[in-house]
This record gives C-alpha cells, structure tokens and sequence, in this order.
C-alpha cells in the first residue's frame, strides 16, 4: 500500500513554539457573586450548580465575569436556545471555555470538527458522520454493550460497597466508542487520562495544558499509523478515507474528529449514566417503580436527561453588540448551559422536580440547531442499557455515603466517585427477575465447589465457585 | 388528520421516530421522516402528539385537514 503523504510526518508537539491564540490571566478562588464573577470550575458550582443557576435565572438571567478572558451565562432557556441558534453572531470555534482562545483563522473548521465548525463548511462535515450514528447505526452495538454490562456487574465481586461511576458507568462508553473508533479496549485507562486533560484541568498553566494535549494527539497519530497499516471496518479508517467535494480530510481534520469521538463520547454518557444511578440511589421510590416497569425506562431516561444534563458548550462571540440587554464583546466567550436551560420553569412544569413519568419532555440535553450532539443516538442506548441492566441485576441499592460522591468540575458534569451499598444478596435472578432474592446455602468462603446460592423466587441455584474460592 | 416535519428544523434528535414510530422514521443519517402520507389514525393520535409535543425543534405539525 502507498504511504498516505497526510500522515507522513510524526506529529510533532508545539513544546518550542508555544501554539498561536489568545491567552487571558488565569483567576481561581472563591466566588464573589455568581452574577459578576462566575466560574464553572469552583467547587461549589461541581457539588451543586442548579440553585446557582436558578437564582441567576430570577435576578440576573445572563450574568457575567471577568475570569476566562471574559464570559456570560445565561440561565432561561430562550436565551440559551437562542444563542444555539444564532450561527451568524456567535462562533463554535472553541467549545471549552478557558483562558486560551485559539486563533482566528482556525474558524470555520475548528480544531475538532463537526462540534468547532461553523456553517456553511459544518454541514458538510458533520454529513461525514451522521450515517454511522443514526438509531439503526448504533443498535448494532447494542447486544455488545449489554453483554458488557453485565460482565461488569459480575466482575464486581461478592462486595457490599462499589462504585458505581468507577467500576461501572465509566467502562460504558469508553469500550463502545474504543470498538467503534477500532481502538485497543485496553487502553480505557489512558482515554480517562484524555478525558480530563481535554474537560478538567482548564485552569492549569497553558505550556501544561499543550503538553497534555499533545500526549492525546500523539496517540490519535498512532492509531492512524496502525489503521494506515491494517485498514479495517471502522471509524478511524472510514475517516482515513472520508472525502469532502472530492478530496480526502486533512491530516488535522481526521484526527481532530477522531479526538471529538473519543472525548465527547466518554465523558458525557458516564456521567448521564452516574447521575442517574446516583438519583436513584438517593429516591427509593422511583427506583422501585423502574425496578418494577422497566417499560418505563425510556422515558425516566429522558427525565434524568433533562433534570440531569451532563454537558455545557462555549461559543465565541463574534463581533461587538448589544444583545438582549447586555454589552459583549468580540471574543467573549459565552458558558451556553444546557443544564440551566432545563431546569428553565418558563419552559418546564415543575422544573426543579425529577418526573421519571414527565410524558412532555422538551429537553435541550443534546443541544438544540445545527450542533444537535452527533452521538445522541448512542448516548441514549448506551444509557438505556446501563440502567436496564444495573436495576436487574442490581434493584437494591442505596448511597453508601453520601459525601463521598464527587462531581466532575468543568463543563461536563457527573459523578466521578459515587459509592453504592448494593443489597446482600444482591443479584437478582436472570429466570424471575426482578424481585427474586439470592440466599447463601453455604457461606463465604466455605470449600469453593459447596459455595452456593438459591433464588428465594424460583429455587434456581447459582454456583459461585470461582470467586469464592479466592476470598477462601 | 397529517403530520409534517419541516425539514428546514429538523435536527435529527429522533424523538419523533422513538415515540410514533408507526407515524415516522428516519433517513440515512438520522433525519425525521414522515412515513406514507402522514395519515394519523385515530389510534395513532396519541402518539403523533407526543411526537410533536417532545420534538426540542418544534418541527412538528399536526394538521387538520379541511
């Protein structure tokens, strides 16, 4: 095969020459008012951000601040759809807000396109992708995701204590996208790595920042190098060969997609998933209900969506002017808060309240226009499995404890650590699922072959020889 | 009784084609389609309501026809 001349050159860091952009002092510390000084990257905003948001939305609906280089928020839900859908004043050119804005001339494209495009080339860049995330597209991956699932749930051991959100959530999508974008599965461990180098740490020094980035991108080359090598039926290698208007991506449009699949693909559906479980963990009644009608799930799913949305964008704003009664500036940035938008009572009935019934469910969760989250298809079964599953296998559980749930701080926002006390004993039975019960017949760490449980529903015995016999 | 999608709105969510998928389906990467000619029958009206009332694009009509 011939070289692809692209890819020809190994990537090469901008560790001597510092990338061009606009940097802007970097401000941390506490909050002084959430209206002219806020950041998303406090800790008081990652424990709890919705009365913040809720009490910015009563008195002042787009707030401001100087950290980030300058920033606004707005918290109703017509402004942030507004925003969404104005193209034309406010740019996706950078989608984390931080306090480096990368040049000018990376616009229209952007550094991770679709998602930093903007029209007209954005259309024909995210065509690129749609095909291979529609509903029928990603079905294909829905027996391996629930085989998945459930090999989770069994490597959680005889524990009484797990984490839901490490042990469980996380693994979800980081193996689906991994298989989709043909990468190795074991290396999940150094996409979490990516992931919070991309999304947190947006207040570390720049030379920091770039030299973290750069292990990300140098591991995108790598896998392009291997797929260049052995071409498979993938996404890595359909981007290799993907064309616009005749001719093939640039090197830096290839891998900058590559980036956008593996980043938003994990952080945010783990964090849908963490939030949900950690709602249920702490609302018994709506984890009987679900328990009880799985039927339900597709639309409680919504709710925890809607109620619990994990992802916030950035825009760039275009030109100076006055919008909605405020003043900004070219290259403001603009915190554009899906999750404040949902929580918006103009827009929902009891917007505070979580409804796992709410049938009218008009939900920003995915964005709203042209920037619609390309994998909403997927982030929807990959939830819909985790939480089916888990409330089979697992329909008893609760907050081990609560202060020891962590939240993710930044713009994609779920738990990172969530500690569960799973019912003992707590796997339900597969044959009369979901309320049967497991009794020992013989206890922990008895000899390895007498080691069994019975199903109080249907008397069905489940041999648990192998983990028994290391505990023993 | 029609439904319509207007396909300058439609962002492909999908919400119609999970709630009515009797009334909607969707093209080859991911866009709202209506099925047929859209006819609702009284058993599927429920549905298209939904469809109309959860689609985040509101690019969803139900029509009376004269």
């Amino acid at each position: 095969m011939a070289a692809d001349d692209r890819f020809t050159e190994p990537f090469r860091g901008a560790a001597d020459e510092p990338p061009p952009g606009i940097r802007s002092e970097i401000i941390t510390g506490p909050v002084a008012d959430w209206a002219t000084d806020f950041s998303h990257l406090e800790p008081e905003w990652a424990a709890d951000p919705y009365p913040i948001q809720d009490d910015l939305r009563q008195r002042c609906p787009v707030a401001h601040t100087e950290r980030f280089g300058g920033a606004w928020l707005p918290t109703r839900y017509d402004d942030v759809a507004a925003i969404a859908y104005d193209t034309d004043r406010f740019s996706s050119r950078s989608i984390i807000m931080g306090n480096y804005r990368p040049p000018l001339d990376l616009a229209p494209l952007g550094g991770s396109p679709p998602i930093s495009s903007d029209p007209p080339i954005h259309h024909h860049v995210r065509k690129l992708l749609l095909p291979a995330f529609t509903k029928a597209a990603v079905a294909r991956q829905e027996p391996g995701t629930r085989a998945m699932c459930h090999a989770l749930i069994d490597a959680l051991g005889d524990r009484d204590v797990v984490d839901a959100a490490a042990d469980y959530a996380q693994h979800i999508p980081m193996r689906v996208i991994a298989a989709m974008l043909g990468f190795p599965p074991q290396d999940g461990p150094r996409f979490r790595e990516f992931v919070e180098n991309t999304l947190e740490g947006i207040n570390l020094p720049p030379d920091e920042r770039v030299a973290r980035m750069e292990t990300l991108f140098e591991y995108l080359y790598a896998q392009v190098q291997d797929h260049l090598a052995s071409p498979r039926d993938d996404l890595t290698t359909y981007l290799i060969n993907a064309e616009i208007f005749g001719s093939k991506l640039e090197a830096e449009h290839v891998v900058g997609a590559m980036a956008l699949l593996l980043i938003a693909g994990i952080d945010t559906s783990w964090s849908a998933i963490g939030s949900s479980l950690w709602h249920l963990a702490r609302t018994p009644a709506d984890r009987e209900r679900l328990v009880a009608q799985p039927d339900l799930l597709p639309v409680a799913a919504e709710e925890f969506l809607r109620a619990y949305a994990p992802v916030t964008m950035a825009r760039l704003v275009k030109s100076d002017m006055s919008w909605r009664g405020v003043d900004m500036k070219a290259e403001d940035w603009i915190l554009l808060s899906f999750p404040a938008a949902n929580r918006d009572p103009a827009q929902f009935d009891r917007a505070d309240e979580v409804i796992i019934d709410r049938e009218v469910n008009r939900h920003a969760a995915f964005g709203l226009g042209i920037h619609r989250c390309v994998g909403s298809h997927l982030a929807r079964m990959e939830l819909r499995i985790a939480l089916e599953v888990w409330l089979e296998r697992v329909p008893e559980f609760t907050l081990a404890d609560p202060a020891a749930v962590t939240w993710s701080a930044g713009q994609i926002r779920g738990p990172r650590a969530l500690p569960l006390r799973i019912g003992l004993p707590w796997l339900a039975c597969r044959r009369c699922r979901p309320y049967s019960t497991w009794t020992r017949s013989t206890a922990t760490g008895s000899s390895p072959s007498r080691c069994r449980r019975r199903c109080a529903g249907c008397s069905a015995v489940r041999s648990r020889r192998r983990r028994c016999g290391r505990r023993a | 009784m029609k439904v319509q999608i207007d396909p300058e709105r439609c962002q492909g969510h999908g919400r119609c084609y999970d709630l009515a998928p009797g009334l909607f389906g969707d093209d080859d990467e991911g866009y709202g389609q209506v099925l047929g000619d859209g006819e609702v029958k009284p058993d599927q009206e429920q549905a298209a309501r939904l469809a109309v009332l959860n689609c985040p694009e509101h690019a969803i009509d139900l029509v009376q026809e004269a």
